[in-house]
């Protein structure tokens, strides 16, 4: 039954898309080679660095990523298809993971699933107009002590009630976790992004040596 | 009973539990550095095996035993820590890494050093994402500290240790599949023999352990073998946690030694404190959804091994409690149960690939009003013609989807039958045409071919 939690449109594959992956990106999955002894075992953290980057994986990012860890890019779309967090669309900037399993529902999962599908105005797999969030079903996110919980990015939300689901949904900050964070499987710093003027600079030069 | 002093959750409320220092002061990694120093591998694996410590991951195999495996002449060991804990129902894996991220590592370097590993991967669902960072960050601690890398405690053991996150497969959790899903592979099941001891990661010998048998392996060494024997019943030793959940006035995780009755769990003080708003137990689903369901006249089973078996459930399981209230619907239950497998099934075998999605096609037509009393024995048929038991399956799924949806259908029939004997039956009709419109929609054959003409319809 994995057409109830995979999004099966095909993706959109074109032939002269222009290359996706940053060098930064590409350093960063370099850094899980070291860790395991073929290539291909890096794939997934490769998807989660991707994922979390660009939101979601396209097939130009997938050919770019076999390229690097040198296997054929349908062995990336193999792996990508079987597991549910990944996506080849793109999704809002926030994802919400709602658990429907028996712990859950016992609890009233399905109450506060119908309060997030209206206020959200979609269904699931849904996307809202505004792009700001997506929301997703899936089975046990093992909280059950504090049934009915739903993940928004990072964060697990406890015992959601449909009352409290609105003021959840308008909190801008309901997707952050506190600090003590890794940045392992986090979008890698760009220098340009960065407004250090020492790390420009070095940029500038690389861009001189590079014409 | 004397109230039991905690042993694997003792640093839980602790102020500042998660960083070395404390766990230091508390008297952690001095049982690594004693074993390490003092000991060889293989009086480690003698010891483990004569605690009797069983695997906390559901099956209950003795740890000691499954590190004898090894093959004795091997240059690389690999040793993956399951922390992809999925099954509904079961979080002390969670509240072990969240609360104590330093209590795994040293039962990691323990294990490491006993079964000569290499390289070590705490492979984790990706839906921990704070226990990722958890954990991440109490291991860079730990590498800092020098407890991992090389030379560890200034001997010649070097072993490195990481994480590696899953992507939301539940099948993912069973050990080959966890192997093939380390690799950068779909999580299928291997076929068994050759066993991961033998070629496991990367087609090397490779040891795949719970977090919690590995969180037990400190204490075993710190306060002896014999200890650990007296917690618990002969062939269960040792502490467990059990969690709970559903409507009881304290759900939560709590440590027990093994062989604590289902109704004291739901009704202790010390546990879940009975229900709430002056609910009844229906029915109790003992050790996360796998292993089956117990009603309340059978509550008290004890939570052992061994004991849940003489009650037609599938074993222990992961010790995670489910209580079902009176107000229930009990279709609804197996509906969802029904969904879980159906839709966790990797898709490799084809009885269970095809029979938990026909299970919950049926579990969803009783649930929705338009059952047949027929169901209930075609859904006991299917649960009796998948699985490993039968001799059909790859992996243990299909298993455990047969245990609960069998256990469940025969248990409580009597109340499914009310259900559906009161069922409207010009109900039905919609129903079905909503649930399976092709059906309908089939152009309806003027005569039967020939090959079925004179076989009953």
């Amino acid at each position: 039954m994995a057409w109830e939690s995979i999004d099966r449109r095909t993706p959109v594959f074109a032939e002269d898309a222009e290359p996706v992956l940053s060098e930064g990106v590409k350093q960063k999955i370099r850094a899980f080679f070291d860790r395991y002894e073929t290539k291909r075992a890096a794939l997934l953290p490769a998807l989660h660095v991707v994922q979390n980057t660009y939101g979601h994986v396209s097939y130009q990012a997938m050919s770019e990523i076999a390229e690097l860890l040198e296997i054929p890019p349908s062995a990336v779309l193999d792996t990508l298809t079987f597991y549910t967090h990944f996506w080849d669309h793109p999704k809002g900037r926030k994802v919400i993971v709602a658990c429907r399993s028996l712990s859950c529902q016992l609890m009233g999962s399905e109450a506060v699933l119908k309060t997030l599908k209206e206020e959200l105005e979609i269904d699931e797999h849904g996307t809202t107009e505004d792009g700001q969030y997506s929301l997703l079903t899936e089975e046990c996110l093992a909280q059950c002590d504090d049934a009915p919980c739903l993940l928004i990015d990072e964060k697990m939300h406890k015992r959601i009630k449909p009352e409290s689901v609105k003021k959840l949904l308008s909190d801008a900050k309901n997707n952050e976790i506190g600090d003590h964070r890794s940045d392992l499987f986090d979008p890698p710093s760009e220098p340009a992004a960065d407004t250090n003027g020492e790390i420009e600079k070095t940029s500038d030069v690389q861009e001189m040596k590079e014409s | 009973m004397a109230k039991f002093e905690p042993v694997l959750l003792k640093n839980l409320g602790v102020e500042g539990s998660r960083t070395l220092k404390v766990y230091r002061s508390r008297g952690g990694y001095a049982a690594a550095e004693k074993v390490i120093k003092e000991m060889t591998p293989d009086t480690v694996i003698e010891s483990v095996k004569a605690s009797g410590l069983r695997g906390r991951g559901g099956a209950g195999f003795p740890a000691g035993m499954k590190w004898s495996f090894l093959p004795p002449e091997r240059k690389v060991t690999y040793f993956c820590i399951n922390a992809d804990e999925s099954e509904p129902g079961t979080y002390c894996n969670r509240v072990l890494m969240e609360n104590d991220p330093h209590q795994l590592l040293e039962g990691i370097l323990i294990a490491g050093f006993a079964t000569k590993t290499t390289v070590a991967y705490i492979y984790m669902r990706v839906e921990f994402h704070e226990q990722f960072h958890i954990m991440q960050t109490a291991l860079d601690e730990a590498y800092k500290a020098g407890l991992f890398g090389k030379k560890i405690f200034g001997t010649d053991l070097s072993m490195e240790c990481y994480i590696h996150r899953g992507a939301g497969a539940y099948v993912c959790g069973e050990e080959t599949g966890l192997i093939e899903s380390l690799e950068g592979k779909r999580g299928w099941p291997r076929i068994k023999p050759p066993f991961p001891a033998i070629e496991g990661v990367f087609q090397k010998p490779t040891v795949v352990n719970n977090v919690e048998t590995l969180c037990c392996l400190p204490h075993i060494f710190e306060r002896g073998v014999d200890w650990f024997k007296s917690i618990g019943t002969e062939n269960s030793t040792g502490p467990k946690l059990y969690t709970i959940s559903g409507p009881v006035k304290r759900p939560s995780c709590f440590e027990a030694p093994l062989g604590i009755t289902c109704r004291d769990l739901i009704f202790g003080d010390d546990f879940g404190q009975g229900m709430l708003d002056g609910r009844k137990v229906k029915g109790c689903i003992p050790g996360g959804l796998s292993v089956g369901v117990l009603t309340e006249a059978e509550l008290d089973c004890k939570l052992d091994f061994d004991d849940v078996r003489n009650y037609g459930l599938l074993g222990l399981g992961t010790a995670g409690a489910i209580v079902i209230p009176d107000d229930a619907d009990i279709r609804q239950v197996l509906a969802n149960i029904a969904r879980f497998y159906s839709s966790e099934s990797c898709g490799q075998c084809t009885q269970c690939r095809e029979g938990t999605n026909w299970m919950y096609k049926i579990a969803l037509r009783i649930a929705l009003g338009a059952g047949r009393i027929s169901d209930l024995d075609l859904i006991e048929n299917i649960t009796n013609n998948m699985g490993m038991m039968p001799g059909l399956s790859i992996c243990g799924l299909p298993d455990g989807a047969a245990f609960p949806i069998r256990t469940i259908v025969q248990k409580f029939r009597g109340e499914f039958e009310d259900h559906i004997r009161r069922q409207d039956p010009g109900y039905t009709k919609t129903v079905l045409k909503r649930l399976n419109p092709a059906v309908y929609e089939l152009p309806v054959l003027g005569r039967r071919p020939e090959s079925l003409v004179g076989q009953p319809e």
